[in-house]
């Protein structure tokens, strides 16, 4: 068990500097350079002293070559240290600190609505005997997969905001400001988890430990519920931790459809500004927070299958 | 349709003369409410007609059956697969799959009709009065839970316990139906279990709740003869004891002479022949009857092997095994062995066209034993000689050499052909990569292969899926024998296969021995199968040959203790004549019709 976990965190090191090294590697192969950027935009249209851009390159260390350049970065960011932002001049560190509550309240609030709308609506689809409705079920989250989500965004806000006037439509202000927001990202991720949860509910359902719980006497919430609703969820544990990724790269739009603040903007205005630090502060951090929610993943498996055994990681006597 | 059509259609229906020999059988005053009438059946099933929904429209599996279970009695249903015995056992409950639904007929239950009840009503007999033993002990388990969770949930669904005492009850009945050190089993999980132990844990849930009916549905089929036995025993002994009526649905008309009073038979979801037992299998009135009891191997005596070539000293054997020894490691857990010895110091000759049969229950390294001499598998140590020369450790051109001279044959039909190959295909596969002939040669060959295994040209152009099991094996043997290889391995080739196909199977290998001369290594778990094809026989337990000699020396004079109780749990050992003429050549199987306590005694060591 600690040799594995111990295997595990070495792994998530390797994916941690190969998400690091990638981003590295593409942004620095881009077109176009932050300081210029930050020059055009801090002074009047005009003329910009070449002088003072050299300065600035030197000052953010642009001028040295790319490896160099990499090492430093890469020892600093090691350090949690991911330098200053070219367009603010604050510590990056910070900057994302800043940021991480509002995203992490969204992605939170996102991730409870999706497990519950989407988990609820497996369920009721596998459970109803009636055709038209588990149809009609079962049509619901290829929609909620295909809509863009800042079309789902803007539908809420017209519905809720404009017209009933329930919820604020933008700003960050308390649980209120947070449900559409929230419902706008949990539609896509809730809708892929149901997807897979209906399906191996289905399969499930479909296995003869099955009939000898019906045999038993069992109602068909029980048989649903108790036996293979707990069979069901390994797939769906496995996609909820996919989703806690994409969670976070759909909180810049949501963010930016809700002018929310948080880590999603802070990300779409470093990508517009070419802001270097920050976009690598972010990859990193996402990274973390990815390979982190599959370690935990990874570690709840036994919990609910105990056919899988931790030391190896894989299922034994599952043919 | 009538009752009255149907019993006419398929002769007289012989069970109503019988119910004053039922009157006489103990047991049943606790079961008042339904089972204290014995001049009535406890389960009456009248006219019954299932069907299933599928994409080609309603396809009837049960048409017009009529069945009775008498309180405290053993009542068979024999048929091979698609005859609907296994539709009628589920539709007692109406535990049928969504698409199966009942059409027409009544069942009745004690005073209940079962087929009129609400669904919550049928819950409350489900698992309370009816129990159910289902197929295959290794999925009808939930993995994820606890065998005393899942024992106890029968108790607590039926309000039969308390949450505090259902843990010590669900033990309890664990020990009842047989299940050594029931305390530890019951905080494991199914997948910590053997099938059998498995089996016994459902047969825990099945009679937890003490029903006055078990609906076991091919209980054993999937389980070791030993174990098969073994289990058998108990159940019967449980119904005996509590006077619980059992509807035993078996393909297996030896298991089901050995255990029922009475007999239903069935083909094609209707029931051809119905009475008791004796009756039945004495005096077979349905053409199809007399055919399943022909071609059943457990009662069958007369052997399909022919007679054994003079044997040919004088020449070197074809393949000859010397010493081999097979490990595997084990992944590390804890304490306990490192490695597994799957074959150990494994010796044993095979001659040219000749049979020589590898006889032992799953894990005793048969299978393994096969692939060594296949090369399929590295040996650990020990030598194998194909044709005088050592192949032990052949690589390369030498190895595909062997391949072409030896051949397999899988125990699966279904799964050993690729479904994308067309049969052409399947059967010029070999020769196509071995390049042998040209597109022309290569068909007429596949065409005079199948041909000798007797299916019409016909099939050249479809797909495996288009064929039966009996048909596929068929296919899969005129593959085999493409190349005119000198060795065919056959693992298990007919175990997957209905009785009356595999007598046909047997019957085509034997005549294809004849012709071609070809030498088979045969892998069996079935050592009445084995005893209708075999020459040579070896007996293998864990890993190593307890026994070896031809054929009728180990059946009329086994000397191991291993041996015997694997020919003592041949099933069928009641059946009168014709067969018992051949079954009376061996001894041990006479003595099953009145089992001893001793034998009866669940923790025998073969028993899980």
């Amino acid at each position: 068990m600690r040799g594995y976990v111990l295997k595990r965190l070495a792994q998530a090191v390797g994916v941690l500097w190969a998400a690091y090294t990638v981003s590295f590697l593409v942004l620095d192969y881009l077109p176009g350079d932050p300081v210029t950027a930050m020059a055009g935009a801090g002074m009047d249209s005009g003329q910009v002293d070449p002088r003072q851009i050299a300065a600035l390159r030197h000052e953010y260390g642009f001028d040295k070559p790319v490896l160099a350049q990499y090492a430093e970065y890469l020892g600093r960011a090691v350090r949690g240290d991911f330098g200053n932002a070219v367009t603010t001049g604050r510590p990056v560190s910070s900057t994302l600190a800043d940021a991480l509550p509002q995203t992490l309240q969204l992605t939170a609030t996102a991730l409870l609505f999706a497990v519950v709308l989407g988990g609820g609506l497996a369920v009721a689809a596998t459970y109803t005997r009636r055709r038209r409705l588990r149809q009609l079920l079962l049509s619901l989250p290829p929609l909620g997969v295909s809509v863009p989500t800042f079309w789902v965004g803007l539908l809420l806000v017209e519905a809720f905001s404009f017209r009933l006037r329930w919820f604020p439509a933008f700003g960050n202000d308390g649980p209120r400001g947070l449900v559409l927001p929230a419902l706008t990202l949990a539609v896509p991720t809730g809708a892929q988890l149901a997807q897979v949860l209906a399906k191996s509910l289905l399969t499930a359902l479909d296995q003869a430990y099955v009939e000898t719980a019906r045999a038993k006497g069992a109602g068909r919430w029980r048989v649903h519920l108790r036996h293979a609703l707990r069979n069901a969820s390994l797939p769906a544990l496995t996609v909820v931790g996919l989703l806690v990724g994409q969670l976070i790269a759909g909180s810049v739009v949501v963010e930016t459809v809700f002018s929310r603040d948080g880590l999603g903007r802070v990300t779409a205005a470093a990508v517009t500004a070419q802001d270097i630090p920050v976009v690598q502060g972010v990859v990193a951090f996402g990274a973390l927070v990815f390979v982190t929610t599959n370690l935990v993943v990874d570690l709840i498996y036994p919990l609910l299958d105990p056919r899988i055994v931790v030391a190896s990681g894989r299922r034994a006597g599952v043919a | 349709m009538t009752d009255e059509r149907e019993r006419g259609e398929h002769g007289e229906n012989r069970e109503h003369g019988e119910s004053g020999e039922t009157g006489a059988k103990g047991g049943i005053g606790e079961h008042a409410e339904s089972g204290g009438d014995v001049t009535a059946p406890l389960l009456e099933i009248r006219g019954l007609s299932v069907s299933y929904r599928t994409r080609g429209g309603t396809v009837a599996a049960v048409r017009g059956v009529d069945l009775d279970v008498w309180p405290g009695e053993v009542t068979a249903v024999v048929g091979e697969s698609g005859s609907g015995k296994s539709t009628t056992a589920h539709a007692i409950t109406r535990l049928l799959p969504d698409s199966g639904s009942i059409d027409a007929g009544t069942v009745r239950f004690g005073r209940h009709e079962l087929t009129t009840l609400s669904e919550a009503e049928l819950r409350a007999v489900r698992g309370a009065r009816i129990g159910l033993v289902p197929q295959d002990p290794t999925v009808s388990l939930n993995p994820v839970k606890r065998i005393g969770e899942q024992v106890a949930e029968v108790l607590r669904i039926h309000g039969l316990t308390s949450r505090r005492s259902a843990a010590a009850e669900a033990i309890a009945v664990l020990e009842r139906a047989g299940l050594p050190d029931a305390a530890v089993r019951a905080r494991q999980y199914p997948h910590e279990l053997s099938g059998g132990m498995r089996q016994r844990v459902l047969i825990a849930v099945a009679i937890a709740a003490r029903p006055e009916l078990i609906v076991a549905d091919e209980p054993t089929s999937a389980l070791d003869v030993t174990v098969q036995r073994v289990i058998l025993d108990h159940l019967q002994r449980l119904a005996e004891e509590s006077g619980t009526a059992v509807l035993l649905v078996t393909h297996d008309l030896g298991v089901a002479a050995d255990r029922a009073q009475r007999l239903v038979v069935m083909a094609q979801g209707r029931v051809v022949e119905a009475g008791p037992t004796r009756d039945v299998l004495a005096d077979p009135r349905d053409a199809y009857t007399r055919r399943l009891l022909a071609s059943a191997p457990s009662l069958a005596g007369a052997r399909r092997r022919p007679s054994p070539p003079v044997p040919r000293t004088h020449t070197a054997p074809l393949l000859e095994a010397r010493n081999l020894v097979k490990e595997f490691r084990l992944p590390r857990a804890g304490e306990g062995p490192r490695t597994l010895r799957a074959v150990d110091d494994v010796s044993f000759t095979l001659q040219r066209g000749q049979t020589l049969a590898l006889v032992g229950e799953s894990g005793s390294g048969k299978s393994t034993t096969a692939r060594l001499a296949l090369r399929l598998a590295d040996a650990t140590a020990g030598q194998v000689l194909f044709d005088g020369s050592d192949v032990t450790t052949v690589a390369g051109s030498r190895a595909r050499e062997l391949r072409r001279r030896a051949q397999l044959v899988y125990q699966n039909p279904y799964a050993s052909l690729d479904p994308r190959f067309s049969i052409g295909e399947v059967i010029t596969e070999p020769l196509r990569a071995f390049k042998v002939g040209d597109r022309a040669s290569r068909l007429a060959r596949a065409r005079e292969l199948l041909d000798r295994v007797a299916l019409s040209a016909a099939v050249l152009d479809r797909r495996p899926a288009e064929l039966s099991g009996g048909q596929r094996q068929r296919v899969a043997i005129a593959r085999a024998l493409a190349l005119s290889p000198d060795l065919v391995v056959c693992d298990e080739p007919v175990s997957a296969l209905d009785v009356s196909v595999q007598a046909q199977v047997l019957e085509l290998l034997v005549e294809l021995q004849d012709r071609t001369g070809v030498a088979y290594l045969f892998i069996s778990h079935d050592l009445a199968v084995v005893r209708q094809i075999a020459h040579q026989v070896a007996v293998m337990r864990a890993g190593r040959v307890v026994e070896t000699g031809p054929v009728d020396d180990l059946f009329a004079r086994p000397r191991h203790a291993y041996t015997r109780e694997l020919l003592a749990a041949i099933p069928g050992g009641r059946v009168p004549s014709p067969a018992a003429e051949t079954v009376a050549t061996v001894p041990a199987t006479r003595t099953r019709c009145v089992p001893s306590p001793a034998r009866l005694n669940p923790r025998t060591r073969w028993g899980t």
